[in-house]
């Protein structure tokens, strides 16, 4: 090499170790969030607020929102084969069930370890409420920060109530016979329409298993896992559950059945709700606060007078978990960081920016919801505060366990296939039973009959 | 058979008419070799290996995963839930039928007959009867997937507006007859397929053929049965097998009715995209590919023989 190509090559090099650090870190971050689409509030928060304030106050990062359309099951899909091939985005928005079966196949690691020791001494952690901390802890590791959490109840429509000579305001069932009561007045005077939706089927993913399965089983004093860490494949409360089902979407077509066979059954059960077809609709609090809000896809016109909630009934009083009248489920989301990432100490650096008190305000007057962090003020919200005070202190949480992905999706099939008519209660518990011991080992399981 | 090998035999040693040197002739095919094995055959070996183990996407054998011999393929081979739907064996069978109708029944039937009946109508019509046939098949799987999801939808699709501007009940399509919609939708996808290769073998036919059956005062079906079938044997063969494969294979009808409603239109390719990439369980997707490669490699084996034969 001649010396002034040697020279050339020397000077090029220095050139690109002195251009490096100036050139922008481009950071990815992606949700289940559409602007005006599912979710629509996250992402216009993403967009309008984080991203212009977050790159103002760092100049040298650019950071591209990736707003995913798809369904939950399927963008747990792309992250996971995403992650496993060291790709995907920065940071991610990330429903906190997910992570021990994530963290123990190698595809998320504890923040500290991504990004080093300055996540430990984030101020936020101090301000995060007791019971939030662990939506996105698995075994005392920190792998993201969590959102909020949220509760779960009756959405009821509360003009058909009022049709069917219910007095909408103050109806609040003690039993499941209560719902179906209501649902079967609803029925009679207007027989076409589909008065209760509770989730099922394989197509909704965890929202069946989430909003369906687990609230009407809790009701009956039982939960997917026993005290001992074992899942329960076989008990009267399944039992009772399933039958539940099978009155509601077989028997008296209380329910819309195709809407849980469907492929996009859970938007048509929305739409339901907004054209007045279902009326008694079990969701969490995300219902009011995301699908039905002013100007989204399922909005129900003039809702702060037509829409109203009533807490999820045990089979008969005294009958739910833990002796309790009432029951309902709580789970998580946040955002989480890619192992992988090209650019952990920036990506740290949105991932806080993000949880600081200035932006969850920010969110907060986007779309109120039950925030993670103690010294964020709800905004005067009354379905949220009531919503809040009287369901959290009965509220459950999903076993966090690694292998409780794969079993859900088991009970997604057994609830599809009561539902479709396909196999009885009983036969179809026999099939979980068969499975669940297939994925977790029958040392594992437990049966209750 | 053994007297006729021997006389082949040394017909073979023969040296034939080389282009290119051994050398170079090895130069420039290991380029390629080499692409084959990192994209052919390293995965083919890796997936038998895969299904040998208890390999997941997630959780503890993610990372950790075991050597379980023929585990898996004993759980597909469970007796006891074999023909349960959602299972290996329902998947089989159920592809089995829709082969059964889709191809040979439908593309086949369909493709012969058309390729018939288009050899005496006028060229015009031949030719846009073709160009729409052949539409169907070219036009890209996601395309015609939703076209067709949105024709057979109950409250907004086509085909219902068009019962109900008749006086016809509306139906309820996929939900209610969703193997039948595959079926219909297979077959009229891959129609063309038979019918431009039973049209060019008619066409092969000498024109005297026809002309003297003519004379004779022949039918169209005689015609058929007499001097066209018989004379497309091989091209026949060749097609059943060509299609039979591709449906055993197609993944298609998954745009249509993501494998259900409760897995009632979950073929193997369905099964073993869920199995793998839903339910993230590599080692028993892996052993679903093995099986079907199996499956195929018998097609093929047969379909490589009657080519060996039909030089002999």
């Amino acid at each position: 090499m001649s010396n002034r190509l040697r020279s050339l090559a020397f000077s090029l090099i220095g050139a690109t170790v002195l251009v490096g650090p100036a050139v922008a870190v481009d950071l990815d971050i992606t949700c289940r969030c559409v602007v005006g689409g599912v979710n629509s509030g996250t992402a216009e928060w993403i967009q309008n607020d984080v991203i212009p304030a977050f790159e103002a106050a760092n100049p040298d990062i650019k950071v591209n929102l990736n707003q995913f359309g798809g369904e939950d099951a399927q963008l747990t899909q792309q992250l996971a084969l995403d992650f496993s091939t060291g790709a995907g985005p920065d940071v991610t928005a990330f429903d906190g069930f997910l992570i021990p079966s994530f963290v123990e196949g190698g595809l998320l690691k504890p923040l500290n370890e991504v990004a080093g020791a300055e996540v430990d001494g984030w101020s936020g952690w101090a301000a995060l409420s007791d019971g939030s901390r662990a939506l996105m802890q698995y075994q005392g590791q920190y792998y993201g920060i969590p959102l909020g959490t949220d509760v779960r109840m009756i959405h009821t429509r509360k003009d058909i109530l009022a049709e069917a000579g219910i007095d909408a305001d103050t109806w609040q069932p003690t039993s499941w016979e209560d719902v179906l009561d209501a649902a079967r007045a609803i029925k009679k005077v207007r027989p076409d329409s589909f008065p209760i939706q509770l989730n099922a089927g394989v197509a909704m993913g965890e929202a069946t298993t989430m909003q369906g399965y687990w609230l009407a089983l809790l009701g009956t004093g039982e939960a997917v896992m026993d005290d001992n860490g074992k899942y329960i494949v076989a008990s009267q409360g399944i039992l009772d559950t399933l039958n539940l089902y099978k009155t509601i979407y077989v028997d008296e077509q209380l329910g819309d059945q195709r809407a849980q066979l469907l492929a996009d059954g859970r938007n048509r059960s929305f739409a339901n709700f907004r054209d007045g077809v279902t009326s008694l609709l079990f969701e969490g609090d995300y219902f009011y606060r995301s699908v039905t809000a002013e100007g989204s896809e399922f909005a129900v016109a003039d809702r702060d007078t037509v829409m109203g909630w009533a807490k999820v009934p045990a089979k008969v009083p005294g009958a739910g978990i833990r002796g309790q009248d009432f029951v309902t489920i709580s789970g998580g989301t946040g955002f989480v960081l890619n192992p992988a990432t090209d650019a952990p100490k920036e990506a740290w650096a949105l991932l806080s920016f993000m949880n600081e008190p200035d932006m969850q305000n920010a969110f907060q007057a986007i779309q109120p919801r039950i925030t993670a962090r103690t010294d964020i003020e709800i905004p005067n919200n009354p379905f949220l505060t009531e919503a809040s005070q009287t369901l959290l202190p009965l509220t459950t949480a999903r076993p966090n366990d690694e292998n409780y992905n794969t079993v859900s999706a088991e009970i997604q099939r057994m609830t599809e296939a009561v539902v479709s008519g396909e196999l009885s209660p009983e036969e179809a518990m026999a099939q979980y039973k068969a499975s669940v011991i297939g994925i977790v080992g029958e040392e594992n399981t437990v049966s209750l009959l | 058979m053994t007297t006729t090998q021997i006389e082949t035999k040394p017909k073979r040693k023969v040296r034939n008419f080389a282009l290119l040197s051994n050398k170079a002739g090895a130069a420039f095919l290991t380029p390629a070799g080499l692409l084959v094995s990192v994209f052919v055959i390293v995965p083919f070996f890796w997936v038998i290996f895969v299904s040998f183990t208890n390999r997941t996407l997630l959780g503890k054998t993610a990372l950790n995963p075991e050597f379980v011999g023929l585990a898996n393929y004993f759980t597909l081979f469970d007796p006891s839930n074999f023909l349960q739907r959602g299972q290996f064996g329902f998947s089989l069978i159920l592809t089995t039928q829709f082969v059964l109708a889709s191809a040979l029944f439908g593309q086949a039937l369909l493709g012969l007959l058309l390729a018939w009946l288009i050899q005496t109508v006028p060229p015009w019509v031949k030719r846009i009867t073709e160009t729409f046939v052949i539409a169907a098949w070219i036009l890209p799987e996601v395309v015609i997937g939703f076209a067709w999801f949105a024709f057979l939808d109950r409250d907004q699709g086509t085909l219902n507006a068009m019962l109900t501007s008749v006086g016809l009940p509306k139906g309820d399509f996929l939900l209610e007859q969703p193997f039948w919609v595959i079926v219909v939708f297979n077959t009229w996808r891959g129609a063309a397929f038979s019918m431009m290769l039973f049209g060019s073998a008619f066409s092969s036919i000498p024109p005297s053929y026809f002309q003297a059956a003519d004379v004779a005062g022949a039918s169209s079906w005689q015609k058929f049965r007499d001097i066209g079938l018989p004379l497309i044997r091989g091209h026949i063969v060749t097609d059943l097998i060509l299609i039979t494969m591709w449906t055993f294979n197609t993944f298609t009808p998954f745009l249509l009715t993501n494998g259900g409603p409760s897995y009632r239109t979950e073929l193997v390719s369905i099964y073993n995209y869920r199995v793998a990439f839903n339910d993230f369980q590599f080692g028993k997707g892996a052993a679903v590919g093995v099986i079907m490669m199996l499956i195929n490699l018998a097609f093929a084996l047969v379909y490589l023989s009657l080519g060996r034969k039909k030089k002999g």
